[in-house]
């Protein structure tokens, strides 16, 4: 654990301090000029929350069936790092919205999906913080039925209609603006899975903590 | 009281049945029944979900009826909200009544197959939702002049797919809650946004079949969306019900 954690600390720092300079270097985008650059932010903080819940969701799975106490630890971490990069994703989305589409909020596709599958991580933490013992077995399992629904929403809304940009965007980048996504990229998903590790450490010295003042009880 | 006499005829139930399948589908009928009696005696929840529906209709026909006339589509959003607000409703107060005497514990102990257990009470939660259905639609197509005799089996599909899907995640949440602090208001925290599909297609299908030309193509794929996602979550219910009320 430690021996990860120096050179991810390092690698997050740099990615993190260089991040400003290459998307202050990209060139500006032909028809929404400065705004864009909030992309730079916007689908790695995405990448970083998908990363997170999938973590979430594999751990929960493992908890339920193998009964590993460990790995619920790990889902907790998972849920909570959702929550916090699904948020910053909703900040800046928005904030793009306004001047692509000239409203804050589309009910669209992905937006939709993107906004059930946070509201769902956040009943997890609400449902960990105020469901008392017991609940560990019961966030397991919705975290398994978000990760179920999340294609059900993004399919019954897309017969609707869908004015998002299409992820095959980030794959046809020019180079310019390419070199600086992949910065804040890695960044974001550094970051996470640094914040990833510590919360976990965490959650293991709560727990020995918790077993020692049980055994000193006793 | 009735958990009691359904342990001990679920066990002769056991003993009785030689094929497993037989024996599922009479352990689950035996818990349906237990709660349809119960309920049938004090009419507790039927009552109180269906005024609750019938007051849901009322509260949301102020906010989008102008001048007396409703809003265009707002026949079918109404009847979805009613129906996911009651049967939040109706499962909290089927479990709560399973929490008083511990109940359900004596359910788990039984030696009977988990699911079966599941299906059994799903199928109680589903007959009380039938009756809150059978009157908040009537009531919906009168007051808002929805036409619901048109297409009313595609109606009624839409309706009982919508339902179960509904039901599925809410038994199962519903169930694990019942030793959860504060669950009265985790229930419907967690089981709004998973069943946000539910909803969509519901009211999206439903809305279709309300409109002066009514496009039957997308009312059918709408059902088909409905059905695969019951189909989805009552696997993945039946999955997770035995790991997750293990204690």
């Amino acid at each position: 654990m430690k021996k990860r954690f120096a050179p991810l600390l390092i690698l997050t720092a740099a990615a993190f301090a260089y991040a400003p300079l290459a998307i202050q270097r990209a060139p500006y985008e032909s028809t929404m000029g400065l705004v864009q650059k909030i992309f730079y932010f916007h689908v790695p903080s995405w990448m970083a929350m998908f990363l997170a819940a999938t973590v979430c969701g594999i751990a929960s799975a493992i908890f339920l069936f193998a009964g590993r106490k460990s790995y619920d630890r790990i889902a907790v971490a998972g849920a909570e790092l959702s929550v916090v990069f699904g948020l910053i994703g909703l900040i800046t989305g928005p904030l793009w919205g306004r001047k692509a589409w000239g409203v804050w909020w589309q009910w669209d596709a992905r937006l939709t999906s993107a906004l059930v599958m946070w509201l769902i991580f956040v009943a997890y933490l609400l449902l960990r913080k105020y469901g008392g013992s017991g609940s560990e077995k019961l966030s397991a399992v919705l975290a398994l039925f978000g990760m179920a629904n999340v294609p059900f929403v993004y399919l019954s809304v897309n017969i609707w209609r869908t004015v998002h940009p299409k992820t095959s965007v980030v794959m046809t980048l020019e180079p310019d603006m390419g070199r600086p996504f992949l910065v804040c990229a890695l960044a974001f998903v550094s970051l996470c899975a640094l914040m990833l590790l510590t919360r976990v450490q965490l959650e293991n010295r709560r727990a020995e903590l918790d077993e020692l003042f049980l055994a000193l009880e006793d | 009281m009735a958990s009691e006499s359904v342990v001990a005829s679920g066990d002769r139930a056991m003993r009785s049945a030689p094929a497993a399948r037989s024996s599922f589908l009479a352990t689950a009928w035996l818990i349906t029944r237990k709660d349809l009696v119960i309920e049938f005696r004090s009419r507790e929840v039927v009552y109180t979900t269906l005024f609750f529906a019938v007051s849901c209709v009322l509260v949301f026909a102020f906010s989008f009826v102008k001048e007396g006339v409703a809003a265009q589509d707002a026949a079918a959003g109404i009847l979805w909200i009613a129906i996911a607000f009651s049967g939040t409703l109706a499962l909290g107060r089927a479990f709560e009544r399973e929490r008083q005497n511990d109940t359900l514990r004596a359910l788990m102990l039984t030696p009977v197959d988990r699911p079966a257990v599941y299906i059994g009470k799903l199928a109680g939660v589903l007959a009380l939702l039938a009756v809150v259905e059978a009157i908040v639609t009537p009531l919906v197509a009168l007051m808002f002049g929805a036409p619901v005799l048109d297409h009313a089996l595609l109606l009624a599909a839409l309706l009982a797919a919508g339902t179960i899907g509904f039901a599925a995640v809410g038994t199962l949440f519903a169930a694990m809650l019942i030793r959860a602090r504060s669950r009265d208001v985790l229930l419907p925290i967690l089981l709004y946004p998973i069943t946000i599909p539910v909803i969509i297609a519901g009211v999206r299908g439903t809305g279709v079949l309300f409109q002066a030309d009514v496009d039957l193509p997308m009312a059918r794929l709408w059902l088909s969306i409905l059905v695969f996602f019951d189909l989805v979550f009552v696997t993945l219910a039946l999955w997770t019900f035995e790991p997750a009320m293990k204690e």
